[in-house]
This record gives C-alpha cells, sequence and structure tokens, in this order.
C-alpha cells in the first residue's frame, strides 16, 4: 500500500502540547517539511522565543536556541553572523515580536540580517492566558480588554508585514494563513521562498501566519477558523508585501555581469 | 627579552586582548566611557574578518551576545554602568542556559543616569546577581592597563572553562586613561570543545539546544544545583587577589581596581610616618578573596581593615564577612565620579593608627 | 622622580591632549612608568580640553592629579581653574601670544612664552604646544630632548616624519624660556 502521509523527519516525536484547534502544529509541521525537503534541516538553526512556542525546540529535530521574550531576531543575529554559512530562522508569537520585541525584530529587518523571522499573530497572548496583544483587533474582548478593544483607550491594531515592508532591508514580507488546504500550500510555499531568500544572502525575510486562539478566544476550533477569516483578514489581509517577483533561486543580472 | 611596551588607552587594550584571544564577535551600543571599545573593534574586527555589530540598544546587543555564545562563539560586550543594567536580562540568562561569554562594565558614577566620571558603585551589580535568579558571574577587576589586556583574555579562557559569563569590572579612569602596555608574542589561548553549541544539527544524530527555561520544579532544582556546584568549583580554584605587607602590617587596606593604585603610594607614604600598611586587593571580585582576609584578620600584628572604595561601602560589606568580627573594619568611600587623594587615605590611616574610630 | 604630574589644558582643536601623549611617549622611552589621562565626555562639549599626564619612577598611582608639578594652559579660562592645582613651588606655563594672566599666587614659578607667535614663525600651528613641551623639559628634566625626538621617530608613521624637523626647532625655541 502506498504511504500517503508519515511524520516529517524535520519534527521529533514528541507530542504538542498545544490547545486542540490550535494553529501552531500545522505551522511547525510545514516549516519542519520545507527544511526536509529543501535539504537544510542539518544546517538550520532555529531560535524559539517566549509564548506558547517557548518549548518548540522540543518538537523540531534541528538545532535550537531559546531566548528571552521578544530577543529572537536579537538572538538569531548573533547566531546568524558566526555562523554565516547556516539557516536561522526564529518563531515568535504576536506578544513577543509585535510588542516586547519591536526593537529587535525592526532593526533586523532594517540591518537586512540575512535570516527568516516567521511570526505567528494570533490577536491574543496565549501562555499568560488570553490578554490583549498588539494584534488584538478593535472590539475583540480579550483578558485586559474585557470590554472589547476600543481604539480611543487602548489604541489600534499593529499591521506588522506592512511595516517591515517599508524597510529597505526587507526584501521578502508575505503574510499568510493555514485554514485550508490551498492556504496551508501557499504558506508552505511562503516559508520556502522565505528560506530562498537567505540562501540567497540578499537580505531579510518574513513571513506573518495569522492564526487561531480557540482556547482564548473562547470559541470551538472550527468556529475560530471562520473567525479568523471573518474578522482577522480584513484587518490583515494576505498576500505578498515584498519580494513578489523575485526569484531568490536566480542570481540577479548585476550579480551575474560582475562575476 | 622583555616585550617592548607601547602607550594605550585601556578601553582600546580590552578590545585588542580580546582579539588577541580569539574573539570575533563584538556587539554594542555606544554609551560613555567605554566606546573606544567600540570605535577599535568597529574598525580592527572588520579588518581581520570578525562581527562588528552596533546593535539598536544593550539589551539586542547581550542578546547577540547570547546568540553568538549559544553558537560555539567567543563573543564580548562592553558597556558602561547605566548599559550595563539594560544587559541584566540577557546575563541572567546567559547564566541559565550556561554560555561563555566576556561582559565590560566601565564603571560611571549613578545612580540613574548619574555621571560619566569614574565610580565603583556597582560592586553589588556585579558580584551579587543584578539579574533575576541564583546565579554568579566571574568578576574580574583589573588595576592597570597591562592588566586590562592580560585579564581580559584570561576572561575568555575562564568563560569557556566554566561556561560562564565573565565580567571585566573597570572604571572610568582605568578605561579612558593611556598607560604602557606589553603584549606578548603568543597569547596563551586555552581552546575548548562546546559540543553543546548550536552549529546546525550536521553528522550529530540528536539536536542540540540551548535553553533557560524548565518549567518541572524537580528538574530546575537538580539544574540549580548543578550550577551551584559549579559555582563551588569555580570558588574553589580561580580566587585571585594581590597581597603584600601583611607580614608586619598594623593596619591592612583592602581595595580593588583604581583605588588600590591610589592606596598603593599611600602605603609609601606611612611607611614614611613609621605606619606598617599592607594591603589585600581583590583581582576576583567574584569569587572574593575571603580566606586571605579571613586569616589575615586572625594575625596579631594586624590591628585594624581600611576599605576604599569609589562608592558608598559595597565591597566593604564582603571584607567585614570575612573578618568576621575579628578586627575592626574601617571605610573610606568617595562618590559622584571623584577619587580619593592620597592625603585623604593617609589621614584615614594616620586617625586608625591613633586609634581612632569612624 | 615619583609621580611627577603635568596638566595641559586649552581648548578642543589646540593639540592639548596630543601634546600630552607626546610627553607621555617621551617619557616612556626613556623606561619610566607614565599615564595618560583626558577629560572626557560632556566636558569636551564646552570647547574646554585637559588631559594629566605622570611620570614616574615607581608604578603610578592616581593617572588624575589633584596636585600638578606644572600646568600647561592654552587659554585664560584654564589658567584661571587650573593655577589652584599647583602644588607650591610649581611651574605655570602660558601661551602669551593668546592671553595675558596675572597669577594670584605668589609661591609658584610663572612662564609667560609667546608659544603661537612661535609656531607662526614656523609655519605650523601645531608647533605652540610642542614649544610648550621644550619649555617643560628644559625647566624641569622630566624627560630629554633626546627621548622626545627618539620617541617621536618611533611613534609617527613614516610618511609624518618630515615635520620631526620642524617640531624639534619648535621644542628648542620653547626650551629658551625655561625658567
Amino acid at each position: 500500500m502506498a504511504i500517503v502521509f508519515q511524520p516529517t523527519e524535520g519534527l521529533t516525536k514528541k507530542p504538542l502540547h498545544y490547545c486542540p484547534g490550535c494553529n501552531h502544529g500545522i505551522i511547525h509541521r510545514i516549516i519542519a517539511e520545507t527544511l526536509v525537503e529543501m535539504g537544510l534541516l542539518d544546517d538550520a538553526i532555529g531560535v524559539a522565543s517566549v509564548g506558547c512556542t517557548y518549548n518548540s525546540y522540543e518538537y523540531f529535530s534541528c538545532d535550537f536556541v531559546q531566548a528571552a521574550h521578544g530577543r529572537a531576531p536579537a538572538v538569531a543575529t548573533g547566531i546568524k553572523r558566526t555562523h554565516k554559512d547556516k539557516v536561522v530562522f526564529t518563531y515568535q508569537g504576536d506578544g513577543d515580536l509585535a510588542s516586547i520585541g519591536t526593537a529587535e525584530i525592526i532593526h533586523a529587518a532594517a540591518r537586512g540580517e540575512k535570516i527568516c523571522a516567521f511570526f505567528v499573530n494570533n490577536a491574543v497572548y496565549g501562555m499568560t492566558s488570553g490578554q490583549m496583544a498588539p494584534t488584538t483587533l478593535l472590539g475583540q474582548v480579550t483578558t485586559t480588554s474585557p470590554f472589547g478593544r476600543d481604539a480611543s483607550y487602548q489604541g489600534y491594531p499593529i499591521n506588522v508585514s506592512e511595516l517591515i515592508s517599508n524597510l529597505t532591508g526587507a526584501v521578502y514580507v508575505e503574510r499568510v494563513c493555514v485554514t485550508d488546504y490551498k492556504n496551508i500550500m501557499n504558506a508552505k510555499k511562503a516559508i520556502r521562498k522565505a528560506f530562498e531568500c537567505q540562501l540567497s544572502g540578499k537580505g531579510f525575510a518574513f513571513v506573518e501566519f495569522l492564526s487561531t486562539c480557540p482556547t482564548n478566544w473562547g470559541k470551538e476550533p472550527v468556529e475560530a477558523m471562520d473567525w479568523l477569516k471573518e474578522k482577522m483578514i480584513p484587518q490583515y489581509p494576505l498576500g505578498c508585501f515584498k519580494g513578489a517577483d523575485v526569484d531568490f533561486t536566480k542570481a540577479d543580472e548585476n550579480e551575474e555581469v560582475k562575476s | 627579552m622583555a616585550q617592548k611596551r607601547v602607550l594605550m588607552k585601556g578601553n582600546e587594550v580590552i578590545a585588542e586582548a580580546a582579539l588577541r584571544a580569539g574573539c570575533r564577535n563584538y556587539f554594542g551600543y555606544p554609551i560613555t566611557p567605554q566606546t573606544e571599545v567600540m570605535h577599535y573593534m568597529a574598525k580592527k574586527m572588520v579588518q581581520i574578518g570578525g562581527n562588528f555589530v552596533q546593535a539598536e540598544s544593550e539589551v539586542s546587543a547581550i542578546n547577540m551576545v547570547y546568540g553568538a555564545a549559544a553558537a560555539g562563539a567567543r563573543v564580548l560586550t562592553s558597556s558602561s554602568s547605566p548599559g550595563i543594567s539594560l544587559k541584566q536580562e540577557g546575563i541572567s540568562y546567559i547564566a541559565g542556559a550556561e554560555l561563555p561569554a566576556v561582559v565590560v562594565n566601565i564603571v560611571r558614577a549613578g545612580p540613574g543616569l548619574g555621571g560619566i566620571q569614574p565610580a565603583q558603585g556597582d560592586y553589588f551589580q556585579a558580584t551579587k546577581g543584578g539579574g533575576h535568579g541564583d546565579y554568579r558571574n566571574i568578576v574580574i577587576a583589573p588595576a592597570s592597563v597591562q592588566e586590562l589586556y592580560e585579564l581580559t583574555v584570561e576572561a575568555f579562557n575562564l568563560a569557556d572553562k566554566y561556561r560562564m559569563l565573565v565580567m571585566i569590572l573597570g572604571d572610568g579612569t582605568l578605561g579612558q586613561m593611556m598607560e604602557p602596555v606589553a603584549f606578548r608574542d603568543v597569547e596563551p589561548i586555552e581552546v575548548y570543545d562546546k559540543p553543546w553549541a548550536c552549529t546546525g544539527r550536521g553528522d550529530r544524530k540528536e539536536h542540540n539546544t540551548i535553553t533557560s527555561i524548565y518549567i518541572d520544579p524537580d528538574t530546575l532544582e537538580v539544574k540549580n544545583r548543578e550550577l551551584q556546584d559549579k559555582y563551588a568549583l569555580v570558588t574553589a580554584n580561580e580566587v585571585r587577589y594581590e597581597a603584600f605587607g601583611l607580614e608586619d602590617a598594623e593596619i591592612v587596606i583592602t581595595a580593588f581596581s583604581t583605588c588600590s593604585r591610589i592606596s598603593k603610594n599611600v602605603i609609601r607614604q606611612a611607611a614614611e610616618l613609621g605606619i606598617k600598611v599592607g594591603m589585600i586587593r581583590p583581582i576576583t571580585l567574584w569569587p572574593f578573596p575571603s580566606q586571605i582576609i579571613s586569616e589575615t584578620a586572625a594575625k596579631s600584628n594586624v590591628k585594624a581593615f581600611l576599605d576604599v572604595e569609589l562608592n558608598a561601602g559595597q565591597m566593604v560589606e564582603d571584607v567585614r564577612l570575612a573578618v568576621n568580627g575579628q578586627k575592626p573594619v574601617y571605610f573610606h568611600g568617595r562618590m559622584g565620579g571623584n577619587l580619593p587623594t592620597q592625603k585623604e587615605i593617609l589621614d584615614k590611616i594616620i586617625e586608625i593608627h591613633n586609634g581612632g574610630n569612624n | 622622580m615619583i609621580d611627577f604630574s603635568v596638566i595641559l589644558a586649552g581648548f578642543g582643536g589646540q593639540g592639548i591632549l596630543s601634546a600630552g601623549k607626546m610627553a607621555a611617549e617621551a617619557a616612556l622611552f626613556e623606561g619610566k612608568e607614565v599615564s595618560w589621562f583626558p577629560s572626557y565626555g560632556p566636558e569636551m562639549r564646552g570647547g574646554t580640553a585637559n588631559c594629566s599626564v605622570v611620570i614616574s619612577d615607581e608604578p603610578i598611582g592616581s593617572p588624575v592629579i589633584n596636585d600638578a608639578d606644572v600646568v600647561i594652559c592654552l587659554n585664560q579660562p584654564s589658567a584661571e581653574k587650573f593655577e589652584a592645582s599647583l602644588k607650591p613651588n610649581g611651574i605655570l606655563i602660558i601661551d602669551s601670544s593668546l592671553f595675558k594672566f596675572e597669577p594670584t599666587r605668589k609661591d609658584i614659578k610663572f612662564i609667560e612664552m609667546p608659544a603661537s607667535d612661535i609656531a607662526t614663525e614656523l609655519g605650523n600651528m601645531a608647533f605652540a604646544t610642542i614649544s610648550m613641551l621644550g619649555c617643560l623639559s628644559k625647566s624641569t628634566g622630566c624627560f630629554s630632548r633626546e627621548s622626545f625626538e627618539s620617541s617621536l621617530y618611533e611613534v609617527l608613521p613614516e610618511r609624518r616624519h618630515k615635520l620631526i624637523p620642524g617640531n624639534l626647532s619648535a621644542f628648542d625655541k620653547g626650551a629658551e624660556y625655561a625658567k
């Protein structure tokens, strides 16, 4: 009988601890699969952050460094500068990347660090139990915006991909989601392209994954997927913000002329 | 033949020593009075193909240090007091993840923004923690530009040997001054295998992970006990100090770095007045040379201790713990960026000699 | 010689810091212990600069000087500020081409020398401080002319060696004002 589905070598056999319906499992898997498919698993060094994925190093089977809250892009900078021939990526949530780690992500992008940042945006703090995140939608109820996020009181959500795409050092920026097969395949393409971008040495690559948090949203998994599509995507439109037309697997013409 | 001595600034010598010790990674953020470390690195590190990154903040810089150390590199950052406060988060993580790194603090006067002149007010922060959790850093206090060179090289060796952060605690005087320094032809660079480093899995069967989080209390307690065992080993092996004149001293000065230099000249002046003064100069502030202080306190010729610092009295607490009530311990300190004059210290010695109390 | 100390002070750009370094280099050439310590940080932003040089046969204690053997000043505010820092019988040397000064202390030696005029005559304003080093050397013997010359050859890059004869002329002219 033909094997149609099996565990990826890019993940360990340790069972994931994420809540039912959470998208982290899917995102972990497609990153790990991509590393394997691109033959990068032995050369990859991941950086885990603080949040629900603090121990993602137990799931990925490549080398992994756990970073302080928000500091993953700085830690990744130290690693990548030390091992320029390795593939370095961060895996960060919205509180980590868009709140406490704003300086680190902006400046890693501005410096054009040859790393990939994978940003999982579920519009809420997960691990600390459902507080308002920088990406929480207007009107969204959280444990620290119990009456719904009020722009006049708590300000506005941050569209991180749009922000990052304004920086010259960021050469590939895309927002994806993993709500269904088509979107998962699309997200996987974005992951591949981010790694290709890093291998090309052209600069910083950023992929934002919209993700569900059924537990802290107080929704059933399927309901949460619908809420993501109906509420999150209008605020955070999917698509490539930078580098859509670039084929990072090809040396650019100028370089060819030089060589 | 003795090595030729060249006139160099303390801060530049730190950078040169790091390069000679095989450090090829520097991450930092500008702050007076240590910026010449950065300037030197910005030029030389790039010329020899190493990494120099001017980070967006001290917080980022120390996390770049964390990353490079996790990746197996010899790595340096330097800053001054307010910047070192910002680095404390990363320093705690480096201790928790057991990473080797060297951090230089060219101390200036505090608290807050304080001033930019020399001080030793960061002694507590350096030796007692600074960041959260039960951890220690090896803290080294050079007293001359020559020692800045030798002890910076040594700091890298110790960091790798114990997988610990080593802090060089200087001050504005030491960083800014020029003095002659003789570089050795070949550095005593000790090379340590780092099979734990995250270098990419390569041929390894298991992936390496660097972390400081242990959610299970029992696991974390074991981890903490391992750390404490390591610190006990460092305490047993790595205490360094300079002592002289103890055999017949009536008064023993305890002072580190800049204060020890000034005090040495006072000892000469006191001798001319017929007052015998000895000195214990801690070179490692952690581990602290408690034993020699304790033994000296027990000597019958020693009547009292005088601790001299550029603060309100910080190391004096460790001196008193070591003396443990055997003899009186007097203190003389200056703050705000001022240095004590030789006369001030001599007056204090005469006062103690004449049976005065503080 | 134990802890012989010199303070050099003036406006930024007058070559104060490098003159101090040259004095230290000359003494180092003689095998002495030396230290050089600059003013730094915001203190420099107002346009004033000073440095302290200590020369000694013994290891040096503090590189920061409380009582100087010699104070060399290239502007009036520095002379006003550092006159008080001199030891009794210390020497205050000022560039009289730039300003007039009347010392308030009677227990010091006072040398007025037209350092900037000497430099103008030799065609290089950088020689003003050098002429004052000549006066310092001749007045105190804290380092010799020979050591000064040799240290220049050693410290300056080859392409700047052509400036050395001019430096020595300024040094010698300054030495004529020694007391």
